[in-house]
């Protein structure tokens, strides 16, 4: 359904990704891991071109973005119209409610129609467990909610990609599973999912696939049980014995 | 009431010539420099606001222009712009009388300082608010006015309304192309009562203190409104 080929992306003289390829079929969950300046969140923003890449296919079946090639400015925002994306830091807008935040997609970009834009609006508030919430201002909120918020903002665009880049990093460890949770939620109703995360245990439940990236090539990629349990590169395991006893 | 002149330690301060002079020089601050501050003060912000805009857009020759323009206006006095503008229109055979020539001048004065202002407060939005915007697929345009302006306006209004605070006292300049305005008439009574010049010239500088405090009483109620949802 949505796949990359031969992605590359150079900032100076810095090559971060050097020819990633991946897919993620239709309501599949993908983790990517990888230790920190790898290209995680560089690979992720080209995904739904938050980053221009320099080569590469980006895109889904009936849209595919070739960027060895000039892009239209259209093209990249038809691309990313979707893809929801979940930010590390969130950024809700703070002159906005709650509702509003999550309004501001759908009634500014589709143009729907806002009685019926509300309603959704408010379910969503509701299956993110918020409800209560919808006419405060994000600077009222927990950190936990207002990553909450920013997954329905971004769900309410009805995308048929969600990306998350390390949703929890940003959050006292308290509220971490208040988000994990809505993203379970999420890869049980069958959404599409690429996850970028240092939640091992959370990746091993809820991924259909692992990629470990160093040094901007994909390392390993598998089913969880291979790459996270049993690890055949020795980068990969270096990273995760690394995660797991932090102290060593 | 006091009615006569008042003697304070050797000094003698003509009471009854201030109280005459008072509401002559009041009327002009009300019907002079009060609108060519508050008009000149719109057009400058109309003029920043899309100086701004292209100055952080890559339309490359209109930015050139507006970084020239923003350049020669801080770079030079505003009372050498003002003669520059009286004195440039009737050569370009345009007629034009005192008042609106001072509006043009201030208004292209505000325009050049109030366009830094708003530059910056636009810069000053986190990048992950345009990011934000584009995920949900909004374009440049519809970011910029939706999610980036609202916020750096919010963020403009304080060094916006000390330059209009400014800008009331900056028209006093207007008297130098013979816009009677609240200074200038004060010229024109202390010019009948050379011996006393100075006591209305005090009476000037006291009217314009007055306006000015208002002005700061309604800026703080302003900012005190805006910063209501924006608490961190
Ligand atoms: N906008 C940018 N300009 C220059 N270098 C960047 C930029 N974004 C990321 N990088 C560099 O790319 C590398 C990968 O960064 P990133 O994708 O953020 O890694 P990760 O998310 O895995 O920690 C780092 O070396 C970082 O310094
Ligand atoms: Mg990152």
């Amino acid at each position: 359904m949505f796949a990359v080929k031969g992605l590359k992306k150079t900032f100076g003289n810095n090559t971060v990704l050097k020819s990633i390829d991946m897919q993620v079929d239709k309501g599949k969950v993908i983790a990517i891991l990888g230790p920190s300046g790898s290209g995680k969140t560089t690979l992720l923003r080209c995904l739904n071109a938050l980053e221009i890449p320099d080569e590469g296919i980006v895109g889904f079946d009936d849209h595919k973005v070739d960027f060895s090639q000039k892009v239209k400015q259209q093209e990249l925002i038809q691309l990313r119209r979707k893809s929801g994306m979940v930010f590390q830091s969130y950024n809700l807008f703070p002159h906005r409610t709650v509702l509003e935040n999550i309004m501001e997609g759908p009634v500014q970009v589709q143009k729907r129609d806002k009685k019926i834009v509300r309603e959704e609006a408010i379910e969503l508030l509701d299956k993110v467990g918020l409800k209560d919430k919808k006419d405060l201002y994000p600077y009222q909120l927990s950190g936990g909610q207002q990553q909450r918020v920013g997954i329905a903002r971004a769900l309410a665009i009805k995308p048929e990609l969600m990306l998350f880049d390390e949703p929890t990093s940003a959050l006292d460890p308290e509220l971490i599973g208040e988000v994990l949770r809505v993203m379970r939620d999420l890869a049980d109703e069958g959404w599409t999912m690429v996850v970028v995360t240092h939640e091992i245990k959370f990746a091993q439940e809820i991924a259909d696939e692992v990629i470990f990236i160093d040094g901007g090539v994909i390392v390993e990629q598998g089913v969880p049980t291979e790459v996270l349990s049993n690890p055949k590169e020795e980068r990969t395991q270096r990273f995760l014995h690394r995660i797991l006893n932090p102290t060593d | 009431m006091l009615t006569s002149n008042m003697v304070l330690g050797g000094i003698v301060i003509p009471w009854e010539l201030m109280q005459q002079s008072f509401w002559p020089i009041l009327i002009e601050g009300i019907k002079v420099t009060i609108p060519l501050t508050l008009i000149s003060f719109f057009i400058g912000i109309i003029i920043a606001l899309i100086t701004a805009l292209v100055r952080i857009s890559n339309i490359k020759p209109l930015r050139w222009i507006f970084n020239i323009y923003v350049s020669a206006i801080r770079g030079t006095p505003l009372l050498v712009q003002l003669f520059i503008i009286f004195y440039l229109l009737p050569e370009l055979n345009v007629t034009l009388d005192p008042y609106p020539t001072a509006i043009i001048a201030f208004s292209l004065n505000v325009g050049a300082y109030a366009s830094e202002i708003i530059r910056a407060s636009i810069l000053s939005v986190p990048k992950g608010q345009w990011e934000a915007g584009y995920t949900i697929g909004m374009s440049y345009r519809k970011t910029l006015f939706r999610v980036i302006l609202p916020q750096a306006l919010r963020v403009s209004v304080p060094p916006l309304s000390n330059s209009f605070i400014g800008l009331v006292k900056e028209t006093s300049l207007a008297s130098q192309i013979l816009v009677t305005e609240l200074f200038r008439k004060s010229q024109q009574i202390g010019a009948t009562n050379l011996d006393q010049i100075v006591y209305i010239y005090i009476l000037a500088a006291f009217i314009y203190w007055i306006i000015c405090f208002i002005l700061s009483l309604a800026q703080h109620q302003l900012e005190r409104r805006l910063n209501r949802y924006t608490v961190r």
